[in-house]
């Protein structure tokens, strides 16, 4: 079953993935909220979209840390936006951890952006879309939070905690007809990734937006961006701890 | 502040083509109405009236407003078999008020195709039936009104009362506020049966010209035109004209009157349960199919030529209730319905070229219905003195896009040759369609009535928003922003 989306949210969408699926959202006809934190880039995103394509873009200041007020924000942007066809939570950050670097605070913080900002929205859309019986739900996650490896803990965890929440919304709500989708992109060059210099197979921000929008349509789906990385993930996957605790990855 | 989100629900045109979410309130008195509306009030957001959500597309669509539904008010307030004048809540069904009446020789004077229209919803949209071009539209029955308004009064409306109030809340969508009591005059019949007869035609010429023999004897006249057909073909229809008995024509009224005799079958040939009857349409409901059905349906007419037969009412008037939920047959995909009023000259080549636009770009109406009409004194009035042809296209996927071109250029022949749309089937007029529909004077009137009895333009649709974007704006500069086409 594919999906038309009329009006949308994007959180995270000052930069990166979000910002692109923005973009491609609002060039696509769809009145679309952008919620960030950076005001200043958030209004020339916003200032730039709307430049073509008649007052599509709105833009909502929010730190996505501030858990408490993403529900009555919520709230205010579905009511200016005449409605909501679709969430993608996109806001993310990677920071950069040192090899025995152990730092509790940062580590919540990843938390707290990565998967309890996710929560704070989604649970908003959830109510929401559980009651109308519609709606798409999106969540970005990442082939890092398939296996704990030795670079991020917190940014594996937060990815891991990610997805298996989207996976039990996805088991809520389907039956209601409410579709949740899990992105799990592999490497896209954005600004979050700079530090990692070009790697191979890496692809551009706006290209995944393409293909995360495109897998938004179907109903219920897990999708790997790009698709191959799926299959690099099984391979990770089945790899067993006693090696895989040797790898240097 | 936001009303309950437990009155959150999704809110569906009929014809599944556009659906949003409202805050919807179902009153059963004027106290439920108007606490409804305070809370609209408090919360800063629209509100809009709704009936039996009948309308094609979004008449009675509110986005995150409040959606008033008034199908719950259903009393019956009074009923004279002497007189046939009916009092009546707004949520009152057309199938209700006939059964109501029907015994004492009492039929609704104008019913839509469907029973399950409210009384309330009739008149908001002024609807027309089969019997449009001697009846006129339902407005032209009812006897008074009474119109709750946003500023709390209580109008009583009436030809002769409040004159500008009735001829322009009838039609008025609601945008004037809520109709609460109906007096209606219904029409006096002497038997449950109409005299039906069938003519097929072969072409445009024919089908106009069986309309105009019987313009003049007929209570009622429809056409179903196969709008596949193309060529020297093109326009080949069958005609159904009907007339009410007269006193002695029917030997045991008695029985034909009663509701009993009325009754639908449960049953379609006898085996597929009519509540059924969309899965098994559902196939046939493409392209191929309905190509198929339609030049079936028309070789199957040959027979019916020049009979006369007799039927229930209702049989013939509500032939949309035969299958129950037959819209759900267009699924994957929603019903959009395009209905132009044309004057009578250019008619005829209009409804051509529309047929053949549609045609040409592969995107042919599953669905022709052709009726007479009259002008009336409404101020939103659709009518012409002309014709309609109401056409049913299947919106899909891939091509809604197309579609959507198709009915602006279709949009465009009506207005040009003087045409009209009605609202109630409306889902695709252009931002700002209305001063292209009806006179300036016309739209600048019904402005400044909404000025006067809805100050703070309370009451909005997604369809008024759209079809009367400046006027909206005019009202309320606080509201949403016109989407772009």
């Amino acid at each position: 079953m594919e999906t038309e989306f009329k009006k949308a949210i994007v959180v995270g969408a000052s930069s990166g993935i979000g910002e692109q699926l923005a973009r491609r959202l609002t060039s696509m006809g769809c009145k679309t909220a952008l919620v960030a934190r950076r005001e200043e880039r958030l209004s020339a995103i916003a200032a730039d979209i709307n430049g073509s394509t008649l007052e599509l873009a709105l833009p909502f200041v929010h730190d996505v840390r501030d858990f408490a007020a993403a529900s009555e924000l919520f709230e205010q942007i579905v009511a200016k936006l005449g409605g909501l066809d679709l969430i993608i939570y996109a806001a993310g950050i990677m920071p950069k951890i040192g090899e025995t670097e152990y730092d509790p605070e940062k580590d919540a913080d990843i938390v707290r952006v990565n998967l309890i900002g996710a929560m704070a929205w989604l649970d908003a859309a959830a109510k929401r879309f559980e009651r109308l019986k519609a709606g798409t739900i999106v969540g970005i996650g990442s082939v890092a939070g398939d296996r704990g490896r030795r670079g991020n803990p917190a940014y594996a965890a937060s990815k891991a905690g990610l997805e298996c929440f989207l996976e039990s919304l996805r088991n809520r709500l389907s039956q209601n007809g409410v579709s949740v989708v899990t992105i799990k992109p592999g490497r896209i060059a954005t600004e979050m990734t700079q530090d990692l210099g070009t790697m191979s197979g890496m692809i551009d921000a706006d290209r995944a937006a393409e293909l995360i929008l495109r897998a938004s349509r179907r109903f219920g789906k897990t999708a790997y961006i790009p698709a191959k990385w799926w299959l690099v993930s099984k391979v990770v996957q089945t790899i067993p701890s006693f090696i895989f605790r040797r790898l240097k990855f | 502040m936001r009303p309950p989100a437990s009155r959150l629900e999704r809110v569906e045109a009929w014809g599944m083509s556009s659906a949003s979410a409202a805050y919807v309130y179902r009153p059963t008195s004027i106290e439920g109405i108007l606490e409804a509306l305070k809370e609209a009030e408090e919360c800063s957001i629209h509100a809009a009236f709704k009936g039996g959500g009948n309308s094609y597309g979004d008449a009675f669509q509110c986005a995150e407003g409040v959606v008033i539904d008034l199908s719950r008010m259903t009393r019956i307030l009074s009923w004279d078999p002497a007189t046939g004048v009916l009092e009546c809540e707004p949520g009152v069904t057309i199938r209700a008020a006939w059964q109501h009446t029907l015994p004492d020789g009492w039929w609704p004077p104008v019913v839509s195709g469907t029973s399950f229209t409210t009384l309330g919803g009739a008149l908001s949209a002024n609807i027309h039936g089969k019997s449009s071009f001697h009846a006129g539209p339902i407005g032209e029955h009812v006897l008074e009104f009474d119109l709750l308004t946003v500023t709390r009064e209580l109008l009583r409306c009436s030809p002769t009362e409040n004159s500008d109030v009735f001829f322009a809340a009838i039609g008025g969508f609601g945008l004037l506020g809520a109709i609460v009591r109906i007096a209606i005059q219904m029409h006096k019949v002497h038997s449950g049966l109409l005299e039906v007869e069938a003519f097929r035609t072969r072409n445009w010429q024919s089908t106009f010209q069986v309309f105009e023999n019987y313009e003049k004897m007929a209570d009622y006249l429809v056409g179903w035109v196969d709008c596949f057909a193309g060529g020297r073909s093109a326009g080949r229809s069958l005609i159904h004209s009907a007339r009410y008995l007269k006193p002695g024509e029917d030997a045991h009224p008695e029985e034909s009157l009663r509701v009993s005799a009325q009754a639908l079958p449960d049953t379609v040939m006898g085996w597929v349960a009519r509540s059924r009857m969309h899965k098994l349409m559902r196939p046939f409901v493409r392209p191929l199919g309905m190509r198929l059905v339609n030049a079936m349906k028309y070789a199957m007419s040959r027979r019916e030529h020049g009979t006369r037969v007799r039927q229930p009412l209702a049989k013939f008037n509500f032939l949309l209730d035969s299958a129950p939920n037959w819209k759900l047959a267009y699924q994957p995909g929603s019903l959009i319905q395009h209905q132009s009023f044309i004057p009578k000259n250019e008619a005829m080549t209009v409804f051509e070229k529309i047929i053949s636009l549609s045609q040409g770009r592969g995107l042919v109406p599953f669905l022709g219905v052709l009726k007479r009409h009259r002008p009336d004194r409404f101020l939103l009035s659709h009518a012409v003195d002309g014709y309609s042809l109401a056409l049913d296209y299947r919106k899909t996927r891939s091509n809604a896009e197309d579609l959507a071109a198709l009915i602006r250029v279709l949009d465009d022949v009506v207005l040009e040759s003087g045409g009209r749309f009605y609202l109630a089937k409306d889902s695709t007029l252009t931002p700002g369609s209305a001063s292209r529909i009806w006179p300036q004077e016309t739209v600048e009137k019904f402005v400044e009535l909404k000025r006067r009895l809805d100050p703070s333009g309370l009451l909005q649709t997604e369809q008024s928003k759209r079809v009367f974007g400046d006027f909206a704006r005019l009202s309320w500069d606080e509201r949403p922003q016109v989407e772009s086409p």
